[in-house]
């Protein structure tokens, strides 16, 4: 088959929006490690504002890191059995609750942030502590492991798979860590994928709710965005990268399905049952 | 291999019923009793009642306060499923997609705390006893629809349960499969001699696995029997009609001969009056349309190799199926005579 007009325009036009997505982050991380900005790259590439940002940020890089982490451990241990709970009831108040997952999507974060300032900021000591981000960041995030767990349980019959457990004589919390969890798998990394990302990139409700010893990095990040040389803030973006890109790779390679090859002997089957390789995920 | 060979356990249902919380009654009081070893069919339309009541033996719903369900000597009405060692075979087979073939079958054995090589003795045995040895290392999701059901079955059985639960296992199959894998059970169940219960909507399936079928409607049961019982000696017209084929003739009895459309047929010892009587079409044969009991013109022919069925119009009220030999042919329109072999009229 010769490629036609039509693949290089849809070629081209495929280009055109990936270089749309990908040229401003070049432009920063170009930024960030040239000797001078206004002078362009010519001035020279130096390490050296990397260096500067790691010597002044790298508690916050380090704080965004645990609160990512602290984060996707508590959306886990709250979402997952969350979510397995409004995929077994069918009542109309599970329905709501699920309507409710997407409030926090339409509910701006300094409004949460503020919400949870009134209702916590007496505790002086757990208001100053990175605890009371993580909670923000919990409260925000919980809802997309939630919903990317549902997806995956309303998708496959969990309900025959368990009772097929129970009928081996396995017990409820033997069904729920024998079969539930594991086949829930793809739904828990790509909601991971979510919660860590959206953690590590937080900044609204954050924002409201850091103290000075308590700055995560995209707070940080804003901090020398004001307060320094432009090639800092680039440089700040630099490691930023730096880190969550092999991050999301790793989590993306985890949520891949077992590799399988579908293989039928029989000659049967033209209906029905098989649904052959497209596995989750 | 199962202890219970040949002496399976007994399983006593009585006065069962189900009420689902939207009010639903799925099922009327019912009381059964299936013997050890005895392979008892499920049979009817469906929301007929019989899968609810499957679902009552197995633990996975509960009968309505006053039912109770024995396992032998044991009232097993509060016991959840994972206590009553029952062996289960979904029509979805609720194989579990996150292990291979093996681990599946092994799963039950491992929670009943098997040492590791009970479990591999075991899950080898049942391989062989399902011939699906290659397959062991398989995930689920590369096996076709009859290769899964085989695995299901090797899965349920390798706990040697009390009592073989199996809910319309070969419903997803296509007809050619459905027919092997019938022969296997068959062979499976009188092999291991255990106490078998199974749900379908397929007669052909119950006629040839049952020792005893249950035809259930709308949540009654509309007869128990045996599959020559249920034939032969329908109790009620809803069994004569759901089993097989069942023609009817009516008309009026006078001096014990019912006259009908197309002629007369003599009866023995029946009362004056209007009647309805059943025959099956092979129990009708084709005569000479002069001395035959009955008159009638032919609307329809399926040949079918062997045989060739025929629709009769004007025999009686309804058209009439009569089965003839297949060397013989007919064309539409054509007259024909009917006679009943009258040993072989029901009468309801």
């Amino acid at each position: 088959m010769g490629r036609t007009r039509n693949f290089y325009l849809q070629f081209g036009f495929t280009l055109l929006v990936c270089s749309f997505l990908i040229v401003p982050v070049i432009m920063s991380v170009m930024a960030g490690i040239t000797e001078n900005f206004f002078k362009g790259i010519a001035s020279g590439v130096t390490l050296k504002w990397v260096w500067q940002v790691w010597d002044l940020y790298a508690d916050t890089i380090f704080l965004s890191m645990l609160i990512a982490i602290a984060c996707l451990a508590c959306t886990i241990v709250l979402g997952v059995p969350a979510a397995y709970v409004l995929s077994k009831r069918q009542g109309a108040v599970a329905r709501a609750i699920e309507e409710l997952l997407t409030l926090p999507l339409a509910v701006p974060g300094l409004a949460i942030a503020l919400a949870l300032i009134v209702t916590y900021g007496g505790f002086r000591d757990f208001r100053a502590s990175w605890l009371f981000i993580l909670i923000g960041h919990v409260l925000y995030t919980l809802p997309f492991m939630m919903r990317s767990v549902l997806a995956v349980l309303s998708s496959a019959d969990f309900r025959t798979l368990e009772e097929g457990a129970a009928s081996l004589g396995a017990g409820f919390w033997r069904r729920f860590f024998d079969i539930v969890i594991p086949n829930c798998r793809s739904g828990i990394l790509a909601g991971s994928l979510m919660v860590v990302t959206l953690s590590m990139g937080e900044f609204n409700i954050t924002w409201m709710l850091h103290t000075p010893e308590n700055k995560t990095l995209p707070v940080g990040l804003a901090d020398s965005y004001a307060s320094m040389r432009l090639e800092v803030g680039s440089a700040y973006t630099v490691v930023f990268l730096v880190m969550i890109i092999p991050l999301l790779i790793a989590l993306q390679k985890w949520g891949q399905p077992r590799k399988t090859r579908p293989v039928v002997e029989e000659p049967e089957l033209p209906s029905g049952g098989r649904q052959g390789g497209k596995t989750d995920g | 291999m199962v202890d219970s060979r040949g002496r399976g356990t007994s399983i006593r249902i009585r006065e069962c019923a189900k009420t689902f919380p939207d009010g639903t009654r799925a099922l009327e009081p019912m009381s059964l009793e299936i013997h050890g070893g005895e392979t008892v069919v499920f049979l009817g339309p469906s929301g007929c009642g019989k899968t609810t009541t499957l679902r009552i033996i197995a633990g996975l719903e509960s009968p309505d306060s006053g039912g109770q369900v024995w396992f032998d000597d044991e009232d097993v009405t509060a016991l959840p499923i994972e206590h009553r060692n029952v062996g289960m075979v979904f029509q979805s087979y609720a194989l579990f997609p996150n292990m291979n073939v093996e681990e599946n079958i092994a799963y039950g054995l491992k929670i009943r705390k098997f040492s590791r090589g009970e479990v591999s003795s075991r899950v080898e045995e049942m391989l062989d006893m399902m011939q699906i040895h290659e397959l062991r290392h398989r995930t689920i999701n590369q096996l076709s629809g009859g290769q899964r059901q085989r695995v299901a079955l090797a899965r349920a059985i390798a706990v040697q349960p009390k009592v073989l639960l199996l809910d319309e296992p070969l419903t997803a199959l296509d007809a050619l499969l459905r027919e092997r894998l019938r022969v296997d059970i068959d062979r499976l169940l009188r092999d291991l001699g255990i106490t078998a219960v199974y749900v379908t909507h397929d007669q052909a399936e119950a006629m040839s696995l049952g020792d005893r079928i249950v035809v259930m409607s709308h949540g009654r049961v509309a007869q128990v029997g045996t599959p020559r019982q249920i034939y032969f000696e329908p109790r009620d017209p809803f069994v004569a009609d759901f089993i097989g084929t069942m023609n009817r003739l009516s008309g009026v009895v006078e001096n014990g001969v019912l006259t009908a459309r197309g002629g007369s047929v003599e009866l023995d010892e029946h009362p004056d009056g209007p009647i309805e009587i059943l025959f099956r079409p092979e129990s009708a044969t084709i005569g000479n349309t002069g001395n035959s009991m009955l008159q009638g013109r032919v609307s329809g022919v399926f040949f079918l190799g062997d045989r060739t069925r025929l629709i009769i119009e004007e025999a009686g009220e309804e058209p009439v199926i009569v089965e003839t030999a297949g060397s013989r042919e007919f064309e539409t329109g054509q007259r024909v005579g009917v006679d009943i072999d009258r040993d072989a009229i029901l009468v309801l």
